[in-house]
């Protein structure tokens, strides 16, 4: 029995390949049946997203099911094997382990701590588990993946900080004033990128919107889609004063919002803060206005320097993550071990005993003069020769288990004992 | 009795301050909870030796510097938890508990006698006048704390360049808000204080005002905070200046209270010291 993974993502396929591969879903009722259909396959999981496809399966021996899941893959999607091959990366027990518990993780992500892959992960276990594909090993794999996901997740701050522009810019605008509730919002052109902002900020509780925009209609619509209000171009410096989060992002190659207009807007409500956002190239606001009190302006460069430091902090945090990650798959191969053993251990008992109970039987009936209490005594004797007798060898298998030997302590004890008849 | 109290207070308020400042590596609830704790045991037991000292001295035991240091240490712990009542804000604990473990300390190495009180300050403005001004004292000292986290939090986000403190410290906004109701409870509790005091001082010394140097510092103090109360209603300061100028008025509360004493000589001089 052999955990297998075979599998291609990000970082070895190109997207071509993932496209295609996502675009046929395995979810196609004959894929995961296909699978499990393999001579040598037992349990099977398949986890397909963007960025991944993976193959999780228990195997009768690794060769075997390798060979046979890569053909049973480059049949389906209709590749070529030699060229196929090469995408892929195969990994078998703790390494098999490992990965998937790395990557229920979000380590093997391209954002490393992108929260939905555990989600992904989750459900093709559903999928799997539905078709009832997964027996012992497999389950308690995925249960014991997303634990370890989850403690990840708690004792380190992998997934904490935003690692995108503009959900950057709303952490930052978290920071700055005490609820986003009662805040208005001046949407100064609307580009794709402005919209994305004001997606994040109006689910984040900011319910005031105002647009302007140079094609007024562009911005009617806009103001319709988040219940806005959509205002003339020309009209925005007199809406000034009244926005508490500025978002900038027109196509003008001169500064939009200057020095003086900021000043006046400041004054006029009474130095409450001010948060510009300007992801404008070139700029739109005037870079001097971060110096006056109570003004915050973060251009594109500025956004990403912060998207930067908290990329570069996840990688920090994805270190101790790992070191989570060795430490269950530690506990679980200890586990399966323990499981591996077991059946052994309770064989040999059964064995012995009954050897006893057959032993005891026959001296019973060969004696004649025996009283019940002589009987108590035999009794008594053979069972604790049984004990003795199998006390070492099952000391003896517990102990390979916390060494990591198992499969041979197994064998040597099945056969000494002639377990296997 | 009441300097044992004291000293276990102080071991307390040690361990607290560690605490707090320990959360500031590592911002889990435990760590913040467990300080929390340590620091409330600290006041409980401050309070109980202040009772003691009441008992046994049979006045309000606010006469000497010991006894001030000692009172003033106490407003500032007791309004630090009245905050964390409306505030969900456990890192400021890690500001203003260190701020406390220095006053104890140097508390701690004063003369701890009860000295007999001159029958002249035997009066019943003695417990209203101290209790104000040390009060307001207290708010005085939590705007300052505000004043100092905002300073940090404000530097950060104008940088650009977000430190280990950004993540812990909360908005802008609400370090602001911290500030101007402080200042809102400081500056009458202040006021009150020295009215108070003035009367006081009519009937000991048959004078409402009489420029001894405390008076004029406190007069200093209360015209600073009056100017910067006044700004912000007015002309709507905030933010930056608003803290900037909650510090500068801690120090002149910190002069008139310490440096008066140590420094120059007048009618305050306290009993002894």
């Amino acid at each position: 029995m052999e955990i297998l993974l075979v599998g291609l993502n990000h970082k070895t396929a190109p997207v071509e390949i993932r496209e295609k591969m996502s675009a046929s879903p395995a979810s196609g009722e004959n894929f995961l049946e296909g699978i499990i259909n393999l001579p040598n396959i037992t349990e099977g999981l398949y986890l397909a997203t963007c960025n991944r496809v993976e193959v999780t399966v228990i195997a009768n021996s690794v060769d075997s099911g390798v060979m046979e899941i890569k053909n049973f893959l480059a049949d389906y999607y209709k590749f070529s094997r030699e060229e196929f091959e090469t995408f892929l990366y195969i990994f078998s027990s703790t390494q098999a382990i490992r990965h998937i518990f790395r990557v229920a993780a979000s380590l093997d992500s391209m954002i490393v701590g992108e929260p939905q892959i555990l989600g992904q992960v989750k459900e093709a276990y559903n999928h799997a588990s539905d078709k009832g594909i997964l027996g012992m090993v497999l389950n308690r794999l995925f249960h014991k993946a997303f634990s370890a996901a989850k403690r990840v997740r708690t004792e380190t701050s992998i997934a904490k900080n935003p690692v995108s522009i503009s959900f950057a810019a709303v952490e930052l605008a978290k920071k700055i004033f005490i609820s986003l509730e009662k805040k208005t919002v001046l949407l100064i052109g609307a580009g794709e990128m402005s919209e994305l902002a004001l997606k994040h900020l109006s689910s984040n509780g900011v319910q005031k919107i105002i647009i302007a925009n140079r094609t007024f209609q562009r911005a009617q619509n806009l103001a319709e889609e988040f219940k806005g209000e959509a205002i003339i171009f020309s009209d925005l410096y007199n809406y000034l004063p009244r926005a508490d989060i500025i978002i900038s992002s027109t196509g003008s190659s001169d500064f939009i919002i200057t020095y003086p207009k900021v000043r006046q807007a400041l004054k006029e409500r009474r130095n409450r803060p001010m948060f510009f956002i300007d992801i404008a190239v070139p700029r739109d606001i005037e870079p001097n206005i971060n110096k006056l009190d109570n003004v915050y302006l973060y251009d594109i460069d500025d956004l990403q320097g912060v998207v930067d430091d908290n990329l570069e902090e996840r990688n920090k945090e994805a270190l101790k993550a790992e070191k989570i990650i060795n430490e269950e798959v530690d506990k679980f191969i200890g586990m399966l071990r323990t499981v591996e053993v077991t059946p052994t251990i309770l064989s040999l008992r059964e064995k012995l005993e009954e050897i006893g109970k057959d032993e005891l039987k026959k001296t019973i009936a060969r004696l004649t003069n025996i009283n019940e209490k002589d009987k108590k005594v035999l009794e008594l004797l053979t069972v604790s020769i049984v004990n003795k007798i199998a006390h070492h060898p099952i000391t003896f298998l517990k102990k390979k288990v916390a060494d990591g030997n198992t499969s041979f302590s197994i064998d040597l004890v099945r056969e000494l004992f002639h377990l296997d008849k | 009795m009441d300097v044992i109290l004291f000293k276990i207070t102080v071991l307390f308020y040690f361990l607290g301050t560690i605490g707090y400042l320990a959360y500031v590596m590592v911002p889990k609830k435990p760590v913040s909870r467990l300080s929390y704790l340590l620091l409330l045991s600290g006041f409980l037991l401050h309070t109980a030796s202040f009772v003691v000292r009441y008992i046994m001295a049979g006045y309000t035991p606010i006469t000497s510097l010991y006894e001030s240091l000692f009172f003033f240490s106490w407003t500032i712990i007791g309004l630090f938890f009245l905050i964390l009542l409306r505030y969900q804000l456990p890192i400021l604990g890690s500001f203003v508990s260190p701020l406390v473990l220095i006053m104890v300390i140097i508390t701690l190495v004063l003369p701890k006698d009860i000295a007999p009180l001159p029958p002249i300050l035997r009066s019943f403005w003695l417990p209203i006048h101290a209790l104000f001004s040390f009060l307001g004292y207290g708010a005085f000292a939590l705007a300052f704390a505000a004043g100092v986290m905002y300073l940090i939090q404000e530097y950060q986000i104008k940088r650009k360049k977000m430190g280990s403190f950004y993540r812990r410290l909360p908005s802008l906004e609400v370090l602001d808000n911290l500030n101007y109701r402080c200042l809102t409870l400081a500056f009458p509790m202040l006021t009150v204080g020295i009215i108070t005091g003035s009367i006081w001082a009519e009937y000991a010394w048959g004078s409402y005002w009489s420029w001894d140097p405390k008076e004029t510092w406190s007069l200093i103090t209360w015209l600073l905070y009056a100017a910067l109360i006044h700004q912000r209603l007015v002309v709507g300061w905030r933010g930056k200046r608003a803290a900037i100028m909650a510090i500068i008025g801690f120090l002149s509360v910190l002069f008139s209270f310490l440096g008066v004493n140590l420094l120059l000589s007048g009618l305050h001089s306290y009993v002894a010291w």
